[in-house]
């Protein structure tokens, strides 16, 4: 019997032939990242095994979650971070640099390689064709200090989409409805792997969507087979010699496998409070919205930003509706300045802000109020999530969110292009 | 072990255990501690004995990787973590931490009821109820781990990480 994709990479870090679902393997780990949530108690549970992690050069601690800092106490985390890295020559990702997630995609992982970071949707490297899982501060801490950790190889689930989306659909609404069908725990341990024509012709951002939120449905990782956008996008970065060919063998077992029609979708939206909680945007339209965040590492790249832009040029914000934009990484924030997006967000009434995570997880740029409802492109929208419990959280597309600026209600983007 | 009961539904997020907007006091455990599981039962944390248990639905601590979650749930003195299931990344971290994280129907366990945890035996005595529920074989690695107290003490003691044939 073959290898699923998950298999290989997992063969392949711990240097065997064949591994197969459920084992217990030694992996090693190519590159280990924290944010500075869980970094310093990362870095408490390195230092108890050793002075400094075993691949500084491949270790990187990011200011991204609450950055520039909003109190003296998160301030001071930054500083540990930054102390640090500096005395064990890892790397530091500054303030305005950008979310981990992308970063890394960015210019640390590469295909066939494997990443353990200390925040949940570290998944999100799977579009490269790389393994790539969330565990927590002593899990990663360990990692860094031994460069390998333990692993269960997970049994996966085939995700095959075909066909074309119809206008105004994407690749969030897809993951949103393959979430709503397998549950926020049907994944839990699998890994989830994505294939079919649909994702073939999507963009590496779109997939990035996809794979970013594998955990979302409880699932270890998600994975893409890496092939010429890859490629490509390695040669973008300047780095075309880290591109290898890796795919599941014909004849891989899967655990189980579902098939889904692109043609068949429409807009999704998730609702509070949780991410399983899916609807057609039919039920949810007119719901009204007091703040829409483009952003985020699930939709803050450069094709979110101008799918939006597209919809916002030459028009004004709902005079009810805040809208807050950040982009995922200085590299987006820069294109996005170049082609002039980021005018189109501004006079269109938007708060830009720097790159980061943005107001997504609660801690800063866009708490919410009691009672107040926000549209966000993000990956969760969990009681609490962005900062109060009283608040309710709606995710969806970019394109949703656009429309949804505009009439400052949950609006079908396909009556606005 | 030994400890009151206290129930929680499924789905309780990391979110909901060590909120976002206590970002400021991640450093701070016992400061955090003080607001564990607040946006799911505002009383937990004020009330919450050592000994105590926790007795949840399915998914127990899905979302965000946050190790404090784990963290503060000991530190405010539970001794253990009962649930029908549990999400990936809670269960490393609850293990990792030395923290029994055990699957069972929690479905026959009623809020209050006094609880007393026989791992070796696999099963949980209600002494309520006068009851005995089985709880799930426990992974052989998750084992290893926790009987050293977690992982840290685990690799202190053998040198390396651990391993299962």
């Amino acid at each position: 019997m073959g290898m699923t994709l998950v298999e290989k990479l997992l063969a392949g870090a711990s240097g065997k032939k064949e591994v197969k679902a459920g084992e217990h393997v030694i992996a090693r780990v190519d590159v280990t990242m924290a944010p500075e949530g869980t970094g310093p108690l990362a870095i408490k549970q390195l230092i108890k095994l050793k002075e400094g992690p075993a691949n500084p050069s491949r270790t990187i601690f990011f200011i991204d979650h609450a950055a520039p800092s909003p109190t003296r106490q998160t301030s001071n985390a930054h500083m540990f971070l930054r102390k640090f890295a500096k005395k064990t020559g890892s790397n530091l990702s500054e303030v305005g640099e950008g979310v981990c997630h992308q970063r890394v995609v960015e210019s640390h992982i590469s295909p066939g390689e494997v990443y353990i970071g200390a925040d949940s949707h570290s998944c999100t490297v799977g579009a490269l064709g790389a393994f790539g899982t969330g565990m927590g501060s002593t899990d990663v801490g360990v990692a860094m200090a031994l460069g390998k950790t333990w692993l269960r190889v997970p049994p996966t689930f085939k995700i095959e989409t075909n066909g074309s989306f119809p206008k105004g659909v994407y690749s969030k609404d897809l993951i949103l409805h393959i979430i709503g069908k397998i549950g926020a725990d049907g994944a839990t341990y699998k890994s989830l792997e994505f294939c079919g024509d649909t994702i073939k012709n999507m963009t590496l951002s779109s997939r990035l969507t996809l794979t970013n939120m594998a955990v979302e449905a409880g699932a270890k990782t998600g994975v893409i087979r890496p092939d010429e956008k890859v490629k490509e996008f390695l040669k973008e970065q300047e780095r075309p010699e880290k591109f290898r060919q890796i795919k599941a063998d014909e004849d891989a077992e899967y655990e189980k496998s579902f098939e889904f029609d692109a043609s068949d979708l429409e807009p999704i939206i998730a609702a509070p409070h949780q991410v399983d909680n899916v609807k057609p945007i039919e039920e949810m339209e007119g719901t009204k919205i007091q703040q829409v965040y483009l952003g985020t590492c699930t939709n803050g790249r450069l094709e979110d930003l101008r799918l939006a832009a597209s919809i916002l040029k030459g028009k004004k914000r709902h005079p009810d509706t805040r809208f807050v934009v950040v982009p995922a990484s200085r590299q987006i924030y820069l294109d996005a300045l170049k082609e002039g997006l980021l005018e189109t967000f501004v006079r269109a009434g938007a708060s830009v802000l720097g790159p980061g995570c943005g107001p997504c997880m609660g801690t800063h740029e866009g708490i919410l109020g009691d009672g107040e409802a926000c549209l966000s492109t993000q990956n969760r929208n969990f009681k609490g999530r962005m900062g109060n419990p009283e608040a309710f959280i709606y995710l969806s597309s970019p394109a949703t969110a656009a429309a949804s600026v505009l009439k400052g209600e949950i609006s079908d983007p396909r009556e606005v292009f | 072990m030994r400890g009151k009961a206290w129930k929680f539904g499924d789905n309780i997020s990391t979110d909901l255990i060590a909120p976002g907007r206590y970002f400021h006091l991640r450093e701070n455990l016992p400061e955090l501690a003080k607001h564990v599981l607040e946006d799911a039962r505002s009383e937990f944390a004020g009330r919450v004995k050592e000994g105590d248990v926790i007795a949840a639905g399915k998914n127990f601590g899905l979302g965000s990787s946050r190790e404090h979650a784990a963290q503060i749930i000991k530190i405010s003195g539970v001794s253990t973590i009962l649930a029908k299931s549990f999400a990936r990344i809670f269960y490393r971290n609850a293990i990792n931490l030395g923290l029994p994280a055990l699957e069972c129907d929690t479905d026959k366990i009623n809020e209050g009821d006094e609880l007393e945890l026989r791992m070796e035996e696999g099963v949980i005595k209600n002494l309520t109820q006068g009851t005995e529920i089985k709880t799930s074989p426990m992974p052989d690695v998750m084992l290893l781990i926790l009987n050293e107290g977690g992982l840290l003490p685990y690799i202190k003691k053998h040198g390396d990480l651990p391993v299962v044939k």
